[in-house]
């Protein structure tokens, strides 16, 4: 008896919902399909950089009354998925909006593996991909597979490279020695930067002091800062991960680990890191910055005010161009056409926030990749394709 | 180490069963001819799919026939041992990265056959070394086996040099993904079929009821538990390797997630482990179901899992397959069900 009734009431839970939810959709929407982790390792990242530009450009657009094309204008609808950070859950993610939900256009997943495995099915179904959150070595022959993928990162090696070259001019100018402490988180990026780096440096003419690796989700990095902090270094750099960008920070600052350039790679860019440190994370170096423009800034305050969460410095503004280039292909064909998009995007250079976009080539060839905290504001310092770049400033001791 | 203490009441009556069975088994009983031929009409249907759907539909189906080929060899092993190996994922791991690692060396059939190899050489060599270990401790170790052969990749790389994801860019159209996927499945299949109605499979039933009495009918436990856990672990790496050219990019946390061991060991549960079908009973709508939710309630997803995953235990512990069996034998009422199941939980041949 019990057991029927529960069943009866779950099967029509079921009914409500699907119907529910189904009918809600109108019918004269542009359908933007959004794929994405909201469980799993890369969720934390996600919620910062990838899904708050999807909600922010889609307040916006329907705004302004929505996308002009050519029969009228049309607002744009979200349709969200989570991969739940597994491939095959973002492949059938993305087949499903392609084949059963139609959408229009779908937005790039997060994630470089999961970028890759998506890619067949964009080819497959010619959705242009505008991929951010994808960071390759491998672009030219990517983008010789995929006629429809666009790269809108720098290459891994050039996160290492310009670090680097920051570091060097330092040297260079004598403001510090040549001894160099490396750490390297043992995971896919710090792994691969640690790599690329290591003969960088000799290059450059530094003497790597200390060069260790710490395994992902280490939770003590005590003996990791203490043993650099002994072989008494004048830069510090770790290609890092988020949750030891934070704790390699405070520990440094507990052994008065005390040098003139202090480096950390990925989340050094969240808002959140200088939100937690304030003055401590002052000057501190690390992958990402963006130019200070007004443009930027503007940016950075609607992203707060419509999504509620902070931009980070360094792959969010890109997202942000990336809608704005979807976006001003989508006016300029003037309709929904995704092969003429993907032409479109491929004819000419787009005036965004980070500045001219040009995707010609489909990887885009100017990138900034290395920041510094300066008053608040993560200064771009060094990149590729770029001139005004902020001067490097001293760290100060803890 | 004995299990006795959990299975004390190992019924005569089954024992004598099972005796028969083995007996009747050297020929195909009619029920097995019958089942086969069913067996066979499904896999033909379901073989026909990318015929009617290249789409969503077709990437559903892929993901019930891989799920269905790993929870079926899973339940090879752990069903009659009680064993609960969360070691899929290393084994599934190491497969997917003999792939990816010879992908531009060596033709790709090659690549799955010491794909096989690899991972049969490794779970001999773990079988030998932790199956001795019982219950939980065994549970323990085979969830940190994923992590240790995943830190242990890191590491090569780290030394090595070479960059940390690996790129397998095969051309390859999902149907024909499908019908590989699908042929696999299958042989997992047929193999846990035979070897359910074999000296072995046999073996395994006892070892699962009472070590100890198994010991003292002359079995050679260690041995017994040992090839199944070969066999089961080989399956899991062929299945990594059928599965690397689709993901197109291998990096440790994606190839040897936790997460995907724990997706096996909670569908064959839901199914029930004690029927070869059972697993199967477990995938399909553990799939569908999990697709609604994540369809229909993105940001909720975990949320509703668990909650299913609550409701589930509490209302269907034995599985689908203990729910369907109940079901045709007319008993009425969760209360009686229940209560006939918990008295002879120790064995599946009621």
């Amino acid at each position: 008896m019990q057991r029927r009734n529960l069943l009866k009431l779950a099967a029509a839970g079921v009914v409500a919902g699907s119907l529910g939810l189904g009918t809600a959709q109108a019918a004269d929407t542009i359908k933007i399909g959004v794929v994405g982790p909201k469980t799993g390792p890369l969720a934390g990242g996600a919620a910062i950089t990838h899904f708050p530009n999807f909600m922010m450009w889609q307040k916006l657009v329907n705004d302004r009354g929505g996308l002009k094309l050519k029969d009228g204008q049309r607002k744009i609808e979200l349709i969200e998925y989570d991969d739940r950070t597994s491939p095959p859950e973002t492949i059938k993610a993305v087949e499903r909006l392609a084949t059963v939900d139609n959408a229009d256009f779908i937005m790039p997943v997060y994630g470089t593996g999961f970028n890759l495995a998506a890619a067949p099915i964009f080819a497959k179904h010619d959705y242009p991909q505008l991929a951010q959150a994808f960071v390759t070595d491998q672009g030219p022959e990517l983008i010789k597979r995929y006629p429809n993928l666009f790269i809108i990162q720098g290459p891994t090696k050039a996160f290492a490279r310009d670090a680097i070259a920051v570091l060097k001019k330092l040297l260079d100018e004598k403001k510090i020695g040549n001894r160099v402490a490396v750490v390297n988180v043992a995971d896919a990026f710090g792994i691969e930067l640690a790599n690329v780096a290591r003969p960088l440096f000799k290059e450059a003419g530094f003497e790597l002091v200390y060069d260790k690796s710490y395994p992902l989700g280490t939770q003590d990095l005590a003996p990791i800062v203490k043993g650099a902090k002994a072989a008494n270094p004048d830069a510090f750099v770790a290609w890092s991960y988020p949750p030891d960008t934070f704790a390699l920070l405070e520990q440094a600052k507990i052994e008065g680990l005390n040098v003139k350039a202090y480096y950390s790679a990925v989340a050094t860019a969240f808002q959140g890191f200088y939100g937690k440190y304030g003055q401590l994370a002052e000057n501190v170096l690390g992958a990402g910055g963006y130019e200070d423009t007004p443009a930027i800034r503007d940016y950075m305050k609607i992203h707060k005010q419509v999504t509620g969460v902070d931009a980070d410095y360094w792959g969010s503004a890109l997202y942000g161009s990336m809608l704005q280039v979807l976006e001003q292909s989508i006016e300029g064909v003037g309709s929904l056409d995704r092969k003429a998009v993907t032409a479109y995007i491929k004819s000419r250079t787009f005036k965004t926030i980070v500045g001219d976009m040009d995707l010609r080539n489909q990887q885009m060839t100017r990138v900034w990749t290395v920041g510094q905290w300066q008053n608040g504001f993560f200064q771009a310092v060094a990149g590729d394709g770029f001139t005004n770049y902020k001067p490097v400033i001293l760290k100060n001791n803890w | 180490m004995s299990n006795a203490d959990t299975h004390g009441d190992t019924k005569p009556t089954a024992f004598a069963q099972a005796m028969l069975d083995l007996r009747e088994s050297a020929v195909l009983s009619g029920t097995e001819k019958r089942n086969l031929a069913i067996c066979a009409i499904v896999a033909a249907l379901w073989a026909l799919l990318p015929l009617f759907s290249t789409g969503y539909i077709l990437s559903l189906g892929i993901s019930i026939t891989i799920f269905a080929g790993l929870a079926t060899s899973w339940t090879l092993f752990s069903g009659p041992t009680n064993y609960i190996s969360l070691a899929t994922a290393a084994f599934f791991g190491i497969g997917m990265y003999t792939v990816a690692g010879g992908v531009n060396l060596l033709p790709y059939p090659v690549l799955i056959l010491i794909a096989a190899v690899a991972g049969a050489l490794f779970a001999a060599l773990i079988g030998l070394a932790t199956l001795r270990i019982s219950g939980v401790y065994f549970v323990i170790f085979s969830l940190g086996l994923a992590e240790l052969v995943r830190q242990v990749v890191s590491w090569g790389q780290h030394v090595m040099g070479t960059s940390s994801g690996l790129y397998v860019l095969v051309d390859r159209s999902d149907s024909v993904f499908f019908w590989q996927l699908l042929v696999f499945t299958l042989v997992v299949f047929l193999v846990s079929w035979w070897i359910g109605r074999s000296r072995l499979g046999f073996a395994l039933r006892i070892i699962g009821n009472d070590e100890v009495v198994a010991v003292h009918c002359g079995i050679n436990t260690a041995r017994a538990k040992v090839t199944l856990f070969i066999i089961s672990s080989t399956f899991a790496a062929i299945a990594g390797a059928l599965v690397a050219p689709r993901w197109s990019y291998v990096e440790p946390t994606l190839a040897f997630s936790p997460f995907l061991s724990f997706q096996v060991v909670i569908m064959s549960l839901l199914g029930g482990v004690h029927r070869l079908w059972g697993p199967l009973v477990g995938v399909i709508p553990f799939t569908i179901m999990w697709e609604f939710i994540s369809a229909k309630f993105p940001s909720q997803t975990t949320l509703l899992l668990g909650v299913a995953f609550l409701l589930i235990v509490y209302f269907i512990p034995h599985g689908f397959v203990g729910l369907i069996e109940d079901f045709s034998r007319r008993r009425s009422g969760i209360w009686a069900a229940l209560r006939s199941k918990w008295q002879a939980k120790g064995g599946g041949h009621e």
